[in-house]
């Protein structure tokens, strides 16, 4: 008996010892950013790692009355905001067309569809063709591309034909239109897989900077996270030089490092994450459980 | 289950439309056209996966012509194989040193892919039930934080001027200099695999904690009942348990062999690990975008799109006579 809980503890307290270490690896960088941002330039030299010292939210406060950033923060809110909707309520009205068995060619119309999903013509094919569509140097170059996920229409058209048809026929009876029993009984019955497909691409949308990349070089299309990309890569004298441009004006006594700057980016890039994450966790679980049932 | 479902409600439907066409005649032909009304309704969805997604298929031809920026295609000189002619031999040391990053990196990731498994079965057997959500929430954000933020963190830890590891390791006098961690060429590719993991482990374990859950109850009482202890139950239930899902996940990551990804690779390069951080997907973006050669880069991607298409299929096909399922 002895042997046998001693086991038990043992493992137990290595175990638990193990998770929160790797927790606190997960989380700790984004803390010590954090307090690093709101700290005095010359305790940061020091070393700050336990909470802030100096507290001082000068470099935010000029770096938000900054214009690259402040634009590029507007973009990424914009395509985050209006591709969602767009996305969510496209692939929404398209996967319940997709469940009516009185489409013809709907079985052909689902497979062109999930193809998508292993279809790839390569970077400069893609990139020609958005090119002759128009959108290079376009904000809809961040929108239209996704409007039709595959991934997307799969879940949605999983959950929809597990509505009971007894619901819907109800209100055909009463003679509803296809658009009005989707608005009326499809969409709000499937809010929690909307709710998951709605999270899942605004974090996408907000972390998306590759098309922005190839294709757009407009600076008041610039995307947040292309703005904190740029900072990063710029070498050293470039930073100072460009930290120094924008603090040119400030008034307060205090210093502000190139360091400051790019933890400050990165702060006010990773916040809405940050923010929202711990609340809709369960709905990217969700969603990657429902996506492991095949369509 | 979801078939049956599905059975069940197309059986309820036929009754339903017998029962509408024995009552008022016609009834077939007024379901026909709102048929037609509804592939209508789909239709600017189709045109839009049609023009986003199967149009730049289209663009394959561009790997046959000797295509200029500027110049139309027809206008351009058909050249048939040339560039994949190239690919192998003026540009083959290349390639194969991009082929050689890939698949090396791959190759590790496919490696450490148990540790996904052990982190599902030990995070399992963890007590407390809040604190395994906060593991649980805290471990699965960084999969959703943006490759240039992942960059940054890394940036900010790792860097040899003023990085925090080496800050404290100096300060502890482990260190007599500062160590390039993101400048050497001799870790790149253990580097790399270590980010993918810190940014990936906790949500690939879902999967398996998932799997987990659907393991019979009863498997582990009678085992409990049999006097097994904790390593054995794990060995002899839970691992036989998830090793479906495991063998499908590592197919789909041996079908996926050619794809890293472009992003960890764009922003983690650097001249001083530039051999081996250049990855296929990189090198098209060099050649395509940077150096502008659009028809070799062209040809590039068709050759990774084909390969992996056929890699996939024949796992797909062993999968199927093995497992008697298919994985796509």
């Amino acid at each position: 008996m002895w042997p046998g809980r001693w086991h038990d503890v043992l493992f137990h307290t290595l175990n638990t010892a193990f998770f929160v270490l790797f927790a606190l690896c997960c989380i700790y960088p984004f803390y010590y950013i954090l307090i690093n941002s709101v700290s005095d330039p010359l305790q940061v030299t020091k070393g700050v790692y336990l909470w802030p010292e100096g507290f001082n939210l000068t470099v935010y406060r000029e770096m938000l009355s900054q214009k690259t950033i402040s634009v590029s923060f507007w973009v990424s809110s914009a395509r985050a905001v209006v591709g969602t909707i767009l996305t969510v309520f496209s692939c929404a009205f398209f996967s319940y067309l997709l469940t009516k068995k009185e489409m013809p060619f709907r079985k052909t119309v689902y497979r062109f569809v999930v193809v998508t999903l292993y279809l790839n013509a390569g970077l400069i094919p893609w990139y020609l063709t958005m090119k002759m569509l128009g959108l290079k140097n376009s904000f809809w170059l961040y929108i239209l591309p996704t409007v039709i996920v595959g991934f997307f229409v799969i879940l949605m058209k999983t959950f929809i034909e597990q509505i009971p048809a007894a619901l819907e026929e109800a209100a055909v009876v009463e003679g509803a239109g296809y658009l009005t029993v989707f608005a009326k009984i499809i969409f709000p019955v499937s809010l929690p897989i909307v709710a998951t497909i709605t999270v899942f691409n605004a974090v996408n949308q907000w972390n998306a900077w590759m098309d922005n990349l190839f294709l757009v070089n407009d600076p008041n299309l610039q995307t947040l996270q292309l703005t904190l990309l740029n900072f990063l890569k710029q070498s050293e004298a470039l930073a100072q030089e460009t930290t120094r441009r924008m603090m040119g004006n400030q008034t307060s006594g205090h210093l502000i490092s190139p360091q400051n700057v790019k933890m400050a980016i990165t702060m006010i890039v990773t916040a809405p994450i940050l923010l929202i994450y711990p609340f809709m966790q369960r709905y990217f679980v969700k969603g990657i459980m429902l996506g492991a049932v095949k369509g | 289950m979801l078939a049956m479902q599905d059975r069940q409600r197309v059986a309820r439907r036929r009754v339903d439309l017998k029962a509408m066409a024995a009552g008022r005649t016609g009834a077939g032909s007024v379901k026909r056209k709102q048929g037609w009304t509804l592939l209508l309704l789909a239709l600017p969805f189709i045109a839009v996966v049609f023009v986003f997604y199967y149009v730049p298929l289209f663009g394959w031809v561009y790997g046959f012509f000797d295509y200029k920026p500027g110049i139309p295609l027809n206008r351009s000189e058909f050249v048939g194989l040339k560039y994949l002619r190239i690919a192998f031999t003026e540009q083959g040391m290349d390639l194969a040193r991009v082929l050689k990053n890939s698949l090396v990196l791959s190759f590790l990731g496919i490696l450490v892919s148990p540790l996904y498994v052990a982190f599902a079965i030990l995070l399992n057997e963890m007590r407390g039930k809040l604190l395994r959500k906060w593991v649980q929430v805290t471990t699965t954000l960084p999969n959703f934080i943006s490759w240039v933020l992942v960059y940054s963190v890394f940036y900010v830890f790792f860097a040899v001027s003023d990085g925090v590891v080496n800050n404290v390791l100096i300060k502890l006098e482990w260190l007599a200099r500062p160590f390039n961690f993101l400048g050497n060429s001799e870790i790149a590719w253990g580097f790399q695999t270590l980010v993918g993991l810190w940014k990936g482990l906790g949500w690939g374990a879902i999967i398996y904690l998932a799997a987990i859950a659907g393991i019979d109850q009863e498997l582990y009482d009678a085992a409990k009942v049999d006097g097994a202890g904790r390593f054995r139950t794990i060995w002899h239930i839970t691992v036989p348990g998830i090793m479906p899902t495991f063998v499908v996940l590592l197919l789909l990551n041996v079908s996926n062999m050619l794809n890293n990804g472009f992003e960890q690779y764009y922003v983690f390069y650097n001249a001083l690990v530039a051999d081996k951080l250049d990855v296929i997907d990189y090198y098209v973006y060099r050649v395509g975008l940077e150096n502008n050669d659009f028809s070799y880069s062209t040809v590039l991607g068709m050759f990774k799109t084909i390969v992996s298409v056929v890699v996939l299929f024949t796992v797909n096909g062993i999968a199927k006579r093995i497992r008697g399922e298919s994985i796509i």
